[in-house]
């Protein structure tokens, strides 16, 4: 279907485009492992985020809890408040963004283009003063609604309706699904689904690692694993360096033309592996991956040109996936 | 030929602020033991008191997480890499503040009691 009422109708129904090139080449006689890539760049505002970020407000709208008029609170700098500014500017809410004030400043821009409003903490204090002054904005106004990707289920169903049928549809020969680890709705909610259909799927994560400043932590008991996340979802978990993601974006592009940003290309690092051991083990696979976001946000940071050891270094600390 | 073993920052004060150290053992629980005896503590912090791994530990055997490889049971082999992270998960900013915005009653209002609630 390439008509739609509006840009809301038009989220998901992405592409799924195999990779030729960069599927493993097996021996004579063996059977086939190909790779497959789900465009979700292809949604409204170029990120996977727009289906949850559809799927929650609509769940919210009709439980009652988002009104006509109310105001969005959510503390993010991320695709998430760039797909909610979007489907707030359209449904009729206002979005209040809590980020730090040293974010990049194409997020600032996407964001104040659909009308967000962005309240800055000190750069200084990091995501523990955003969080402070979330917090304090939170209780504040305790009229506005906080959707919260990481425990709303509504980000999981919104794969388990969307995502997961979509690749059942295009891919039924599919063995292998494999996404990345953030909110951990992807992976449940798709992961869910396939499970149900496919025997003996397997539900593959990639979880970005990054460098030392975002795991500076004073205390374990600060950790955090989303509410979503339910390990029984998945196979494997795969933790990917900053080098093999930028690796694997550069590869994606200059071998299969799809310009990505980070989390694809480590999200492409762990199906690679998969693949690989099924060409090994001799057996057919049909790895489906999820190409996140296009790169175009990711420009700015240069770890698109120059070497490895560069770009790893332009990617330091920050938060490239 | 060891096992080499990636320490957080949150961990070093255990290793006397070595990054990376040497443990040897044939499962996790061996190497945890291992590591124990070498930088008193740091078994505590990676376990619970029921000998459990700790929710907010993630360990990786060669980049795969050890839940997945039998926890603590999980084999191990000289020249295997392993790496020990806080489980802040990526998005720092979401995560924490999501953490913290959960943690505080004062702000559970503004999460509606039904997102709690699964499918």
């Amino acid at each position: 279907m390439a008509r739609y009422e509006s840009l809301l109708d038009a989220c998901g129904g992405t592409p799924l485009v195999g990779l030729p090139r960069l599927s493993p080449t097996v021996p004579e006689g063996a059977p086939p492992v190909r790779l497959w890539a789900k465009l979700e760049d292809r949604n409204p505002t170029g990120s996977i985020k727009d289906r949850p970020a559809l799927f929650m407000v609509r769940e919210a709208e009709e439980s009652g809890r988002l009104r006509p008029g109310d105001t969005i609170l959510e503390p993010t700098s991320g695709n998430t408040g760039i797909s909610l500014a979007m489907v707030a500017k359209l449904r009729g809410y206002r979005l209040v963004c809590v980020m730090p004030e040293n974010v990049s400043s194409e997020r600032v821009q996407i964001l104040r283009m659909y009308g967000a409003e962005i309240i800055f903490s000190p750069a200084a204090g990091g995501s523990n003063q955003a969080v402070a002054v979330a917090k304090q904005i939170a209780a504040e106004h305790p009229d506005w609604v906080m959707l919260f990707q990481y425990g709303n289920p509504g980000n999981a169903r919104a794969h388990y309706e969307t995502t997961g049928p979509e690749l059942l549809h295009d891919l039924p020969t599919i063995t292998h699904f494999v996404a990345g680890l953030g909110t951990t709705g992807t992976l449940m909610g798709t992961g869910r689904f396939l499970r149900e259909k496919v025997d003996g799927i397997q539900i593959v994560a990639a979880e970005p690692r990054y460098g030392e400043l975002v795991y500076g932590l004073r205390n374990i008991d600060e950790g955090y694993v989303p509410e979503l996340y339910d390990e029984t979802v998945l196979t494997r978990r795969f933790s990917v360096g900053t080098r093999d993601a930028v690796l694997r974006t550069r590869q994606l592009v200059e071998v299969e033309g799809i310009f990505a940003g980070f989390s694809s290309g480590a999200i492409l690092h762990a199906a690679l592996a998969v693949a690989h051991e099924a060409v090994k083990a001799g057996t057919r696979a049909d790895v489906a991956f999820v190409v996140c976001d296009g790169g175009w946000k990711y420009l700015s940071t240069g770890a698109y040109g120059g070497t490895l050891g560069e770009a790893e270094e332009a990617l330091e600390g920050q938060l490239w996936a | 030929m060891a096992i080499e073993v990636r320490v957080p920052t949150i961990l070093r004060s255990y290793t006397g602020g070595s990054k990376v150290v040497e443990g040897s053992g044939a499962t996790l629980s061996g190497l945890i033991d291992d590591l124990d005896a070498k930088h008193s503590g740091l078994k505590g912090r990676l376990l619970t008191p029921e000998g459990g791994l700790h929710r907010f530990v993630n360990i990786y055997v060669n980049d795969e997480d050890v839940r997945f490889l039998g926890a603590l049971d999980a084999k191990l082999a000289d020249g295997d890499a392993v790496t020990i992270l806080p489980a802040v998960a990526g998005g720092a900013l979401g995560f924490a503040a999501a953490a913290a915005l959960l943690g505080s009653s004062s702000n559970r209002n503004a999460t509606a009691p039904e997102l709690t609630e699964g499918r």
